[in-house]
């Protein structure tokens, strides 16, 4: 397959702060030196890596730093990474929103993109004036669109509304009416950002679906920035993985969204617990498979053990244990599955020191999706130790029923027959 | 790979005059909805709508008719006040309407820029081209004026002449200083706000350095410097072409002569050019700094 989008050492930088006398004194130095000097940019060779956390030590951070990958035709490529890693701005530089700092990037065929749901809407006027507002921006002649127009008010289905003002309309319609007009625009390379994460569970489907049909059936490129991991495995077959401004892992997409998930929770646990001033310090929360080997990605049916590290902090021995519950509930924070000492009627003691408890879980119900896993302590006066995402996992259910039959709508799986008796 | 095969490199700097035309031309539909969507939405949930295009440049007349007719007693080359007065804001409206509208384009529109690439050029155009229709009614409003005059009094002093068919060209002309100086004001004002305060001022006070509420007439004779103010006049590229108007549809004054009209004109394209340059090479960066 030939190479569609090149990124030659990119990188791109920011100045942190605000716009101040300061910045202009940099501004007529850099001038100064550039310009009349012919140097080099000064403030180019300063920089920090981008990372959000760490406190600022130069006014100018990289957001990117020499990124250099390729992406061949056809294929779907999921930029993954944390908050701030870098991926927004990534998209920026390929629609041209803004410029690269330094490098190159080439790209083969027009390049769509969709970094937001109906930009340009004019609440003021009335969804078919603003499919074809919205088309002409992402580049649509009107020609185009009157010719798709029945396609698309179909497909974001608001034929009822399609002639009052978007202002009338559900934030739910305006985002479907949006996804309708980019969904017909027929760039050979699509740039997506997060804009699934919006719009009802048919919709996202719908949405998804269209996403599956441009890359597979139409041969084009996708690029596809998200946070939701279980789209992005749907999508994509190749993977980027940013971290401060650079790309730590690039491959096919499993290992991808692995690495990912190592990251966050090992950013998770350094931030989140102050090991000493608790009785009782989370030391290690793992989710383990047959081998003992840390997974991130279960797959539904599976067998798996919840392994928990905790130490206790106090000078003696914690004897009255009333509840020691991992929990699983979806990201939203709603209650799954619940598992404890108290359902299976044992009796928990932790000893002065490193304590290690394990969950065997047999037979994993949950259908496809992301799941936060919390955990929960308490002894007869209280709670003693509680973090309500210890670890996020993956989901992956497509294999439960056999290869390729995904159910988005359903929350669990269970393991049953089907017997038909005629007559 | 040789680069040559790509369809699109995006690099950190291209050159200088680099601006895309052919694009610009591809985006033209975008440019007639944009005109469409400003028009549009401009009055909406008005009541009086479209009238205020009318109510402003009146309630402007009967002021200046009041200050600088009454009061300060200024002559108006012997034509009626309310024409000498609505002739020269009608063109003067449009001009700073213009201005302003473009000298906003970055700021006025960074939510799309920053989420979608078209060519940026495309917006300042629009805006131009939608607020012709409301130069359009009041322009109507001043022929309306004018017919009254002509019909009530005969004797009346402002009459037509051969030069009033020049007017294509001259709103061509208002139209392009305006984009001009507005493209550059943009692009300066994307970073350093100041400039927008400072501008947003000096277009306020070149009114009065156009001959607007008073008669280019009035500065013969005049000296500044020792200098003659006539001459410093004509040198502000908006004045020959106000003149002119005036006095193809009023017979105010006298023509400013061929030289200063071509003087203008040349003016335009050269502001125009480097505006269109500056602003192309600012929209590459601005989202940056807006």
């Amino acid at each position: 397959m030939p190479t569609a989008i090149e990124f030659n050492h990119v990188s791109k930088q920011y100045r942190l702060g605000l716009v101040s006398t300061k910045t202009l004194s940099h501004d007529l130095n850099r001038w100064w030196q550039t310009a009349v000097l012919r140097k080099e940019d000064p403030y180019l060779k300063i920089g920090s890596v981008n990372d959000r956390s760490a406190a600022a030590d130069s006014e100018y951070v990289w957001a990117l730093r020499d990124i250099d990958f390729k992406v061949e035709q056809g294929d779907v490529v999921g930029i993954i990474g944390k908050n701030g890693a870098g991926k927004s701005t990534l998209l920026k530089l390929l629609s041209r929103v803004t410029g690269p700092t330094t490098g190159s990037i080439c790209a083969r065929g027009r390049i769509g993109s969709l970094l937001e749901v109906g930009t340009g809407f004019h609440p003021e006027m009335t969804g078919r004036e603003n499919i074809y507002m919205n088309g002409a921006i992402l580049g649509m002649t009107k020609n185009d669109i009157s010719r798709k127009l029945d396609e698309i008010i179909d497909f974001s289905g608001c034929e009822r509304y399609i002639d009052t003002p978007v202002k009338r309309y559900s934030s739910g319609m305006t985002v479907r009416l949006g996804f309708a007009v980019a969904a017909f625009l027929e760039p050979e390379i699509l740039v997506v950002d997060e804009v699934l994460a919006v719009g009802d569970a048919e919709f996202q489907k719908k949405a998804i679906g269209k996403m599956q049909d441009v890359s597979k059936g139409e041969g084009r490129t996708v690029l596809f920035v998200s946070h939701n991991m279980g789209s992005v495995r749907n999508l994509c077959r190749h993977g980027v993985l940013l971290e401060n401004g650079m790309v730590k892992y690039s491959g096919d997409i499993i290992p991808t969204i692995e690495e990912y998930q190592k990251s966050i929770v090992a950013y998770g646990f350094s931030d989140r617990h102050d090991t000493k001033s608790e009785k009782v310090s989370l030391l290690r929360f793992e989710i383990l498979d047959a081998h003992d080997n840390p997974i991130e990605v279960v797959l539904s049916g599976m067998d798996f053990r919840v392994l928990v590290e905790v130490r206790n902090n106090t000078d003696s021995d914690i004897d009255d244990i009333d509840e020691f519950t991992v929990s699983i509930e979806s990201l939203f924070g709603e209650g799954l599955i619940v598992v404890n000492n108290v359902q299976l009627g044992k009796h928990v003691t932790l000893k002065k020191g490193v304590n290690r408890i394990e969950f065997p879980i047999r037979k994993f119900s949950l259908t496809s999706g992301q799941y936060r896993v919390g955990l929960y302590i308490s002894n007869t006066i209280g709670k003693l130790c509680a973090t309500e995402v210890a670890k996020i996992i993956s989901v992956d259910a497509t294999s439960y029923y056999g290869e390729g039959k995904i159910h988005f709508n359903t929350r669990f799986l269970v393991d049953y027959d089907m017997i038909v008796s005629n007559g | 790979m040789a680069e040559e095969k790509w369809d699109l490199v995006i690099k950190p700097k291209d050159r200088l005059l680099s601006v895309d035309f052919a694009e610009l031309w591809r985006y033209r539909d975008l440019c007639s909805l944009l005109v469409k969507r400003n028009i549009i939405t401009q009055y909406k949930q008005t009541i009086l709508g479209p009238t205020w295009y009318v109510v402003q440049p009146a309630l402007t007349v009967i002021m200046y008719m009041i200050v600088f007719g009454g009061i300060a007693g200024i002559p108006t080359d012997g034509v009626p006040r309310p024409l000498f007065y609505l002739a020269g804001t009608c063109l003067w409206q449009y001009f700073s309407d213009c201005i302003t509208k473009t000298s906003n384009t970055f700021v006025d529109n960074s939510g799309i820029f920053g989420k979608v690439y078209f060519p940026r050029l495309v917006m300042p155009i629009a805006n131009v081209i939608s607020n012709l229709l409301r130069f359009g009614i009041q322009f109507g409003f001043f022929l309306l004026i004018y017919l009254i005059y002509f019909f009530a009094d005969p004797t009346c002093a402002a009459h037509f002449n051969w030069y009033a068919l020049l007017f294509p060209v001259l709103l061509v002309m208002i139209a392009g200083l305006a984009l001009g100086f507005g493209t550059i004001i943009s692009s300066l004002t994307t970073k350093y706000r100041d400039l927008q305060i400072l501008f947003t001022f000096l277009v306020s006070l070149w009114m009065y350095a156009t001959p607007i509420v008073y008669p280019l007439s009035q500065t013969k004779g005049m000296q500044f410097l020792g200098l003659p103010v006539h001459k410093l006049m004509c040198l502000n590229p908006v004045t020959p072409v106000l003149e002119t108007f005036k006095y193809g549809f009023l017979g105010a004054g006298e023509f400013v002569g061929w030289r200063w009209l071509l003087y203008s004109f040349v003016f335009m394209w050269l502001l125009l050019a480097l505006g269109i340059v500056i602003f192309n090479k600012v929209q590459r960066n601005f989202m940056d700094t807006v």
